[in-house]
């Protein structure tokens, strides 16, 4: 009978248990170096903090201790009307903003595509480059040279004006509560046209010349070419350029702080969820900073960028018609 | 004949709405950067002149560059730029090349994970980095910019390199491989150097946010020694509002570099884009 404590066996086991420690044990460390770093830093300065976020928002600070407050921080931005009435205020203002941005840096990137792919046209490069050039430019650069040149103090936008008979129409549209944030807006379509610009231009090159022949050889060219043959292989590009336009809007900040500073004014007639959060979060003259209540604004954000990406992916992207070349 | 014509009237049409943007583009850029060369008086009285000899004077610019410090606000958003693309481009490539090189558990996941961060900005985190960067000691350094604007831009860049490493051709791994080569070294002197048209593509596409970021260095790094020329010009403007001469050129001054950049790298960036990243 063989005991438990046969020695003799012993080697044998080993041998046995050998390729599958062996087999378990290896772990290709090169793969775990190559990761490491990237998702190191990626996860401790962005997922962590975002989730840690979310998780502040359910705090708050008495006598400099954090006391866990449950859902109470939402209750005040959605219940209390000083809370909820700015936070309407910056969602639609930032609705209005997407929404210029859509109907008009959207429209206007694809005309200016699809003039710049035309096969023969000449210095294409040049109205490239040139368009190109204010999405390089800082926020702050764009918003005070905008603010100069709009001023009534230095007279170029009414000289201008007058120069084309329409003095009449000037008016200090920064100023003005009624027109502050379309101004901004427009500015900001300024500034980055060159991006659905590109964008649309690169999918448009993608074409391949036989469908575009073909269209030609039934009779379509130029404009209706360009509806019936060009816009619809276009598509799914046009909607990357909305989603991206969504999530830049909704987290916007710089251009309205360095046109109309902190307060987004006038009379917060230009304040963006950007802007409301900055306030909020780290204070301004007299209002004090608190990062609990900021917290709960960046969920409101982080949601509501959510909820439009996931629309997006589920309902648009999947039902767009794709066509391979 | 008729064709011709219509051709010539439609190819007139398009040029002349090419340059009616393009000189809605350069305008405002044109006006600041000549207003920077003159007399307050000449400023005012009219402003769309250019600069002559009775008009010229630097006055601005002698103020900006006495009470700015525009050297050291270069300098340090210099440092944070080039250093965080380092990280992003050397970071990003290991991280693709693990993903489209091996096979293991977990690779699709991982990749996914990585992937969140394209559609989802960093700043909503803001309050939380905030605070680990206070607990940290690293608020008011250059390190704090440099790590966020890092952990910003790896999601895009292994995203994008991915794709690229997939491309390469297996033959040459293998060879490789049978020359004994490490898979450290597979990665450094066979794979890296292809890579080199790729990672130029993802280090423009970050270099421009990251130079122009205003919201990170006001809120983590807001000390005079660290601020970022995007931070000093804002700050230097705000406080010169009524000094146009300084404004203007300190706008100019900063206007200045991110042409510079754009002028060297416009060819790269417009490649990148136009390559079919986002096809």
């Amino acid at each position: 009978m063989q005991t438990v404590f046969d020695l003799t066996e012993l080697p044998n086991f080993l041998g046995k248990l050998m390729p599958k420690l062996k087999k378990q044990s290896k772990i290709r460390w090169h793969i775990v170096v190559f990761l490491a770093p990237a998702i190191f830093i990626y996860t401790a300065v962005m997922i962590y903090p975002l989730f840690n976020t979310l998780r502040l928002a359910l705090f708050t600070k008495v006598d400099q201790t954090r006391l866990y407050v449950g859902l109470e921080n939402f209750q005040t931005l959605f219940g209390d009307p000083i809370w909820s009435d700015q936070f309407w205020n910056a969602l639609g203002n930032n609705l209005s903003f997407f929404m210029v941005h859509m109907l008009v840096q959207n429209p206007i990137g694809i005309a200016l595509a699809a003039i710049l792919s035309h096969p023969t046209l000449r210095f294409s490069s040049f109205y490239r480059t040139a368009i190109f050039i204010p999405t390089m430019l800082s926020f702050v650069i764009v918003g005070f040279a905008w603010k100069l040149i709009l001023s009534p103090i230095w007279g170029i936008a009414p000289g201008l004006l007058d120069f084309v008979g329409l003095k009449s129409l000037y008016a200090p549209w920064l100023g003005k509560e009624a027109y502050a944030l379309t101004t901004l807006s427009l500015i900001s379509v300024w500034q980055f046209v060159g991006i659905p610009m590109m964008l649309i231009y690169a999918a448009l090159l993608s074409i391949p010349d036989e469908i575009l022949e073909a269209a030609e050889v039934d009779g379509i060219t130029g404009f209706s070419a360009f509806w019936k043959i060009k816009l619809p292989l276009i598509l799914p590009s046009i909607g990357i350029i909305s989603i991206l336009t969504f999530v830049a809007n909704f987290n916007a900040f710089d251009l309205i702080y360095a046109a109309q500073g902190a307060l987004a004014g006038p009379n917060f007639s230009t304040d963006i969820l950007g802007t409301f959060m900055y306030r909020t979060f780290f204070g301004f003259q007299l209002q004090l900073g608190d990062p609990h209540m900021g917290s709960a604004i960046a969920s409101a954000m982080f949601a509501i960028i959510l909820i439009g990406v996931c629309l997006y992916l589920f309902g648009v992207q999947s039902r767009m018609r794709r066509y391979q070349f | 004949m008729i064709t011709n014509y219509k051709n010539r009237l439609n190819t007139l049409a398009a040029h002349s709405g090419l340059i009616l943007y393009t000189c809605i583009v350069l305008f405002p850029v044109f006006v600041v950067v000549i207003n920077s060369f003159k007399t307050r008086k000449a400023i005012f009285r009219d402003p769309l002149a250019l600069p002559n000899a009775d008009s010229f004077s630097l006055i601005g610019y002698e103020t900006v560059l006495k009470q700015g410090d525009f050297f050291l606000y270069f300098q340090n958003s210099m440092i944070v730029t080039i250093v965080s693309l380092f990280f992003i481009l050397i970071f990003g490539a290991m991280a693709a090349f693990a993903l489209a090189e091996y096979r293991f558990k977990g690779n699709f996941l991982t990749g996914l994970y990585l992937a969140l961060g394209i559609m989802i900005p960093i700043r909503l985190g803001t309050v939380a980095i905030l605070e680990l960067m206070v607990q940290t000691g690293l608020v008011n350094t250059l390190w704090a910019l440099i790590l966020v604007y890092t952990a910003q831009g790896l999601p895009l860049a292994v995203f994008i390199l991915s794709e690229f490493m997939k491309q390469v051709s297996q033959d040459l791994k293998d060879a490789g491989r049978v020359d004994g080569l490490s898979e450290y070294r597979i990665f450094y002197r066979l794979v890296l150097p292809l890579m080199r048209p790729a990672m130029a593509t993802v280090a423009v596409f970050n270099m421009i946010p990251i130079w122009n970021d205003l919201w990170f260095p006001l809120i983590l790094a807001p000390a005079e020694e660290v601020k970022t020329l995007t931070l000093g010009s804002q700050v230097f403007i705000g406080q010169f509002v009524t000094d146009w001469n300084a404004v203007l050129s300190a706008l100019s001054l900063a206007i200045l570099p991110a042409l510079g950049l754009y002028v060297i790298f416009s060819r790269q960036l417009i490649r990148g884009i136009t390559s079919g990243a986002v096809k």
